[in-house]
């Protein structure tokens, strides 16, 4: 009996410590990061398109590039608010180096070795190609500094233990992309900017009751989070403008019957209407060829 | 007893008083609505003629961008009413934050106002003048939208 029991909480141990072991943050390889030299000029581009500034302007202001964070964003776990991410060396994360930007954006990991929530689309930003990575570090570090302090997020026990996140990593990150092989350049280029900087699955595409994105229903609307109406979805079943309409959409806000866009969406077509006209048409392409309902995986 | 039925009628009084009001600012949002309904329909106008969707008509153009001028001329307080906001009732998507921002909101339909006076003047000049000015409507439909317009 004595044995069984020491045999229990042995076992006990083991699987705590393999849980500790499993839920620890995993960083980015140094060898993806050697050698590449950050271009601010290209990186802007990836910025506008990754949508950073819509997330982490400050609530009330009309300057897009100061990003002294301070949003909310709510959610079935509490509210998040967005951190300031400007070059302010005290505030922001102008001490940072490059690596250590590296792993929030890509693994959602912070400089102190922490779990990032994923209200940060880190598991969409992990497909950002390395080089795209470098130059938005390079023009970000362009950008104004703001001293404006962080403030805490507003989560309930058990959501407030940041190492639950490693468990929710071992669910829903690391999966790569949802579209399978792409074909064509166009497709590649719209499934790496829905997919990956836009991250239009954030909102377009329904969760699990953990918070994870549902991939077997990719792109196919969801609740809005802040508990009131829903999210439209984006499948050709549910959105049946043409590539053109969406592609003008992108750019101008309209829909085909001269509605206009609202709420967060208006920030995402502002980042699109920056960008060049392919890439719009590239994204649009890229929902035109998804599956009816969304069934990729 | 007494008292009992002194309570109901006053609850009745209340409940009466709520359903009046809300019928009667319905009538508002109908209204703001149908505004938004001729923006949309002159947008439509101009905007296909920008994509290239319709020919272009510099008469049907300068009708639709001097529509537009019309509408933005229309006085705007009495369309919002205090408790008319999607909090308040159903069928619209107006948010709380007009009412605690009036200025700010007024100045984005001063917006909306600017953006269609410079339709008005270029809508008869050519089919290549009609993208941009929409640009420029867009953004001004979006500032407004973006912090005033609850999603659906």
């Amino acid at each position: 009996m004595r044995r069984l029991l020491a045999g229990v909480a042995l076992a006990g141990v083991a699987l705590a410590g393999a849980g500790w072991v499993l839920t620890a943050p995993d960083p980015v390889p140094e060898e993806l990061l050697a050698g590449l030299s950050g271009d601010a000029a290209r990186g802007e581009a990836v910025f506008t398109a990754a949508g950073c500034a819509s997330c982490h302007h400050a609530p009330d202001s009309e300057d897009r590039l100061v990003l002294a964070g301070g949003q909310s964003f709510p959610s079935d776990f509490g509210t998040f608010r967005a951190p300031n991410i400007s070059p302010d060396p005290d505030h922001g994360i102008g001490g940072w180096s490059f690596a250590q930007f590296a792993n929030a954006v890509t693994r959602g990991i912070s400089p102190e070795g922490q779990h990032l929530y994923p209200a940060f689309p880190y598991t969409a930003y992990a497909q950002m190609a390395p080089q795209d990575l470098a130059d938005l570090w390079a023009y970000m570090a362009t950008l104004p500094a703001d001293a404006t302090p962080n403030q805490p997020h507003d989560l309930p026990f058990p959501f407030s233990l940041r190492r639950g996140v490693g468990v929710w990593k071992l669910l829903y990150a690391d999966r790569g992309f949802v579209l399978p092989d792409p074909g064509t350049p166009d497709l590649t280029r719209g499934r790496y900017l829905a997919e990956a900087l836009a991250h239009c699955g954030e909102c377009h595409s329904p969760r699990t009751a953990l918070g994870g994105l549902d991939r077997s229903a990719w792109l196919t609307g969801a609740p809005d989070p802040s508990g009131r109406g829903t999210i439209p979805g984006l499948t050709p079943d549910q959105l049946d403008w043409s590539a053109e309409d969406i592609a003008y959409y992108l750019e101008s806000g309209f829909t085909p019957d001269y509605d206009s866009a609202g709420g967060h969406m208006v920030e995402v077509i502002t980042n699109f209407a920056a960008l060049p006209a392919e890439d719009r048409a590239a994204v649009a392409a890229y929902l035109k060829a998804l599956p009816e309902g969304g069934r990729l995986d | 007893m007494k008292m009992t039925i002194a309570a109901a009628a006053g609850v009745a009084l209340l409940a009466t008083g709520a359903l009046a009001q809300e019928q009667d600012l319905s009538g508002n949002v109908k209204a703001r609505q149908g505004q938004f309904r001729i923006m949309a329909i002159n947008l439509g106008i101009l905007g296909d003629m920008a994509q290239g969707k319709t020919e272009y008509d510099a008469e049907a153009a300068q009708a639709a961008a001097d529509t537009l001028v019309a509408v933005s001329t229309i006085n705007q307080p009495p369309l919002w009413p205090e408790g008319s906001s999607e909090m308040d009732m159903d069928g619209t998507r107006a948010k709380a934050e007009i009412w605690d921002n009036m200025d700010d909101f007024a100045s984005k339909w001063a917006g909306f106002g600017e953006a269609a006076s410079a339709m008005q003047q270029v809508a008869a000049t050519g089919q290549e003048a009609i993208g941009p000015a929409m640009g420029g409507l867009g953004g001004a439909c979006k500032a407004c939208h973006d912090t005033y317009r609850a999603p659906q």
